[in-house]
C-alpha cells in the first residue's frame, strides 16, 4: 500500500503543461493575511507547500479537483484548466 | 473548426454524450468539445452507473459491449467507529435475473470513451484535447457559441449545452451559474486497487460478473461530514473517501492521509490486502442538493448533469441524473430547432421535463439533507463511537450481568449526548429525507 502522496501521484499519468494553470494572485496575502493556510492541508495532491517566505505551487501534480479555487479563504488562487489534452489523464477513472 | 453547428456541447461526460446521442440520432448537427485527451480522461465517479437511464439512450447497451465491470447484486451500509462498526447488507436474486444491470460499476476512462463512440456512430462530432474558455454572445447577450483554446477555435452554434461538470472555471468566468459554496461540495479522493478477480469474488462472496457496493459513514472521516465507498470492479476495487469542503477547510485533515487511515480500518484492510494501488484521483461531489441548483437555462444555453448540481447525495445517484438531464436537454433543443426559437422561454421546456421526472422530484424530497448533515456532526463522531461501545459491551462475555452493562451504556450515552438532542437528531433527520 502506498502511504505518501508523492507515491500516489507517481501512479498517475500526467502530461505537464509548461504553462502553469495555477497561480497565486498576491504572494504576500498568503504570508500576511492568511492565518490558517488551509490549502496546505486540503489539497489532495499537496500542490501547495510552505516555503520560508512564500507558498510554492507544484501544479504539475494537480488532480484538477478545483478545491483551492473556492477553498482559499482569500480567493487568492487563479485556477483554470490546463491546456486541452494536458494535465492528468485517467487510466481507469 | 470555424463552422456552424446546431448544437455545441461542452464536456464529453454522461450528460454531454447523452445529449449528443439523442441530438445526432435525430440528424441534428452536433459537436462535443472535451478538454481531456479522450472522453473520460478527466472524469471520475465512485463508479456506479444505472441501466434504466442508459437504456433510454442506448437500449441495447449490453449487446453493444458497454464496458461493464460488475453488475451490482448487493449493497452494504457500514456505520464505523475507529476500531470497528456495524454492517447491514441487502442482496436479491432479482438484481442478476430480471433486473440485471439495474446498477453496475464502470471505469470512467473506458466507459466514457465507449459512450462517446456511440455518439460518433450516430453522427456527432467529438473533439478532444480542447478547452472551452469562454461563451460567445451576441449584442443581446444571447449565447451563440463557444470559444476554445485552439487557434481560431470559435464555434458558432444555435444552442450550447453546458455539461462541463461540477468544477467549472467556465462558470466562474462567465457566470452562467454561480461558483459552488464550499459547504455545497464534497471533496473526494479515490484509489483504484488491483486484485485478482477470484480473490474479489471470494472476499465479497460473489460469482464472476457480480459485484457489491459498500457505502460507509462514521469516524472514518475524522469528525467531518463525509462518506467513504468501496465498489467492486472486475479485477480491482474503487476505494473512495471524501468530506464536505468547508469541513476540510477547518479541520486540517489531509485527504490522502484520511484515505490511508481508512484503508487500515479493521473492516477495510482485509478486503484490500495484497492489492496494488494503480491510480489516485480527486473530484468534487455536488452535495448542495435542491437549494444549490442554479437556473438551468438561458437564452441560447442549457445546463445538464453535475454542472447543474443534479446529484442525489443520500442515494449517491448522479450519473443517472446526468444522462437523463442530457437526454431532456436534447429533446428540448430538438423542439426549439423546429420552432427556430432558442430563447430562455422555449428552452424552459427542459426545466419542465426535469420537474416532471424523478430528477427534481428526488432532489426536492431530500432538499434538507445537506443542511441536516452539516448541522449534525455527531453522526460522524459521538454516535458511531457510542454505537460501537454499546455493541462491544454487550458482546463481551466477562461475567458482568447484562443489566449492569445496559446501565453503563445508558450512562455513557447520557453523558455524551442528551436524549433531547438524540430525539432532535432523529426528528430532523427524518424530516430531511421524508
Amino acid at each position: 500500500m502506498t502511504a505518501k502522496v508523492e507515491d500516489k501521484l507517481f501512479l498517475n499519468r500526467f502530461r505537464v503543461d509548461e504553462n502553469p494553470h495555477i497561480r497565486i494572485i498576491e504572494g504576500n496575502v498568503c504570508m500576511e493575511k492568511c492565518e490558517n493556510q488551509p490549502c496546505l492541508y486540503f489539497c489532495p495532491a499537496n500542490v501547495y507547500r510552505l516555503e520560508k517566505d512564500r507558498i510554492s505551487v507544484a501544479y504539475e501534480g494537480c488532480l484538477e479537483c478545483g478545491s483551492c479555487r473556492i477553498g482559499c479563504p482569500n480567493l487568492n488562487i487563479e485556477w483554470r484548466f490546463p491546456t486541452g489534452g494536458y494535465g492528468i489523464s485517467h487510466k481507469f477513472g | 473548426m470555424q463552422e456552424n453547428y446546431d448544437v455545441a456541447i461542452v464536456g464529453a461526460g454522461p450528460a454531454g454524450i447523452s445529449a449528443a446521442c439523442v441530438l445526432a440520432g435525430k440528424g441534428i448537427k452536433t459537436i462535443v468539445v472535451e478538454r481531456g485527451e479522450y472522453p473520460g480522461a478527466k472524469n471520475i465517479s465512485g463508479g456506479v452507473l444505472y441501466g434504466h437511464d442508459l437504456a433510454a439512450i442506448i437500449p441495447d447497451f449490453v449487446e453493444k459491449k458497454c464496458p461493464v465491470e460488475r453488475n451490482i447484486i448487493e449493497s452494504r451500509l457500514w456505520f464505523l467507529s475507529k476500531s470497528g462498526g456495524y454492517s447491514l447488507s441487502f442482496r436479491d436474486r432479482a438484481f442478476y435475473e430480471k433486473q440485471a444491470f439495474n446498477a453496475f460499476t464502470v471505469g470512467r476512462a473506458r466507459f466514457d470513451r465507449w459512450f462517446a463512440e456511440q455518439a460518433r456512430a450516430k453522427g456527432a462530432l467529438v473533439v478532444c484535447s480542447t478547452v472551452v474558455t469562454d461563451l460567445l454572445r451576441d449584442s443581446n447577450n444571447r449565447v451563440i457559441g463557444v470559444t476554445t483554446d485552439r487557434p481560431e477555435g470559435d464555434l458558432k452554434a444555435r444552442v450550447v449545452v453546458l455539461a462541463d461538470g461540477i468544477n467549472s472555471p467556465l462558470a466562474a468566468k462567465t457566470g452562467f451559474r454561480p461558483e459552488p459554496k464550499p459547504s455545497h461540495i464534497a471533496l473526494a479522493v479515490k484509489e483504484v486497487i488491483e486484485l485478482p478477480e477470484e480473490i474479489i469474488n471470494e472476499r465479497f462472496n460473489t460469482e464472476t460478473g457480480h459485484g457489491v457496493t459498500i457505502e460507509i459513514i462514521g469516524e472514518i472521516t475524522q469528525g467531518m461530514d463525509g462518506i467513504a465507498v468501496i465498489y467492486t470492479n472486475k479485477n480491482s476495487l474503487s476505494v473512495c473517501i471524501g468530506a464536505n469542503l468547508s469541513d476540510f477547510m477547518e479541520s486540517k485533515v489531509k485527504p490522502y492521509e484520511m484515505l490511508e487511515e481508512f484503508k487500515q480500518h479493521p473492516l477495510v484492510a482485509p478486503l484490500i490486502k495484497d492489492g496494488q494501488a494503480k491510480e489516485y484521483m480527486a473530484h468534487w461531489i455536488a452535495e448542495g442538493g435542491y437549494e444549490a441548483i442554479p437556473q438551468l437555462c438561458g437564452d441560447g444555453y442549457l445546463i445538464a448533469g453535475d454542472s447543474g448540481m443534479l446529484f442525489n447525495a443520500l442515494h449517491r445517484e448522479g450519473s443517472n441524473m446526468a444522462m437523463t438531464s442530457g437526454r431532456f436537454a436534447a429533446e428540448t433543443i430538438a423542439e426549439a430547432l423546429d420552432k427556430g426559437d432558442f430563447s430562455r422561454k422555449t428552452l424552459a421546456g427542459y426545466v419542465a421535463r426535469l420537474q416532471n421526472s424523478y430528477v427534481i422530484k428526488d432532489l426536492k424530497k431530500y432538499r434538507r439533507f445537506n443542511a441536516f448533515r452539516l448541522q449534525h456532526h455527531e453522526l460522524f463522531t459521538t454516535l458511531p463511537r457510542l454505537g460501537s461501545f454499546a455493541a462491544q459491551q454487550m458482546l463481551t462475555v466477562d461475567g458482568v450481568p447484562k443489566k449492569e452493562k445496559q446501565k453503563a451504556i445508558c450512562k455513557k450515552f447520557r453523558k455524551e449526548i442528551s436524549w433531547g438532542s438524540l430525539i432532535r437528531l432523529l426528528w430532523t433527520g427524518w424530516r430531511s429525507v421524508k
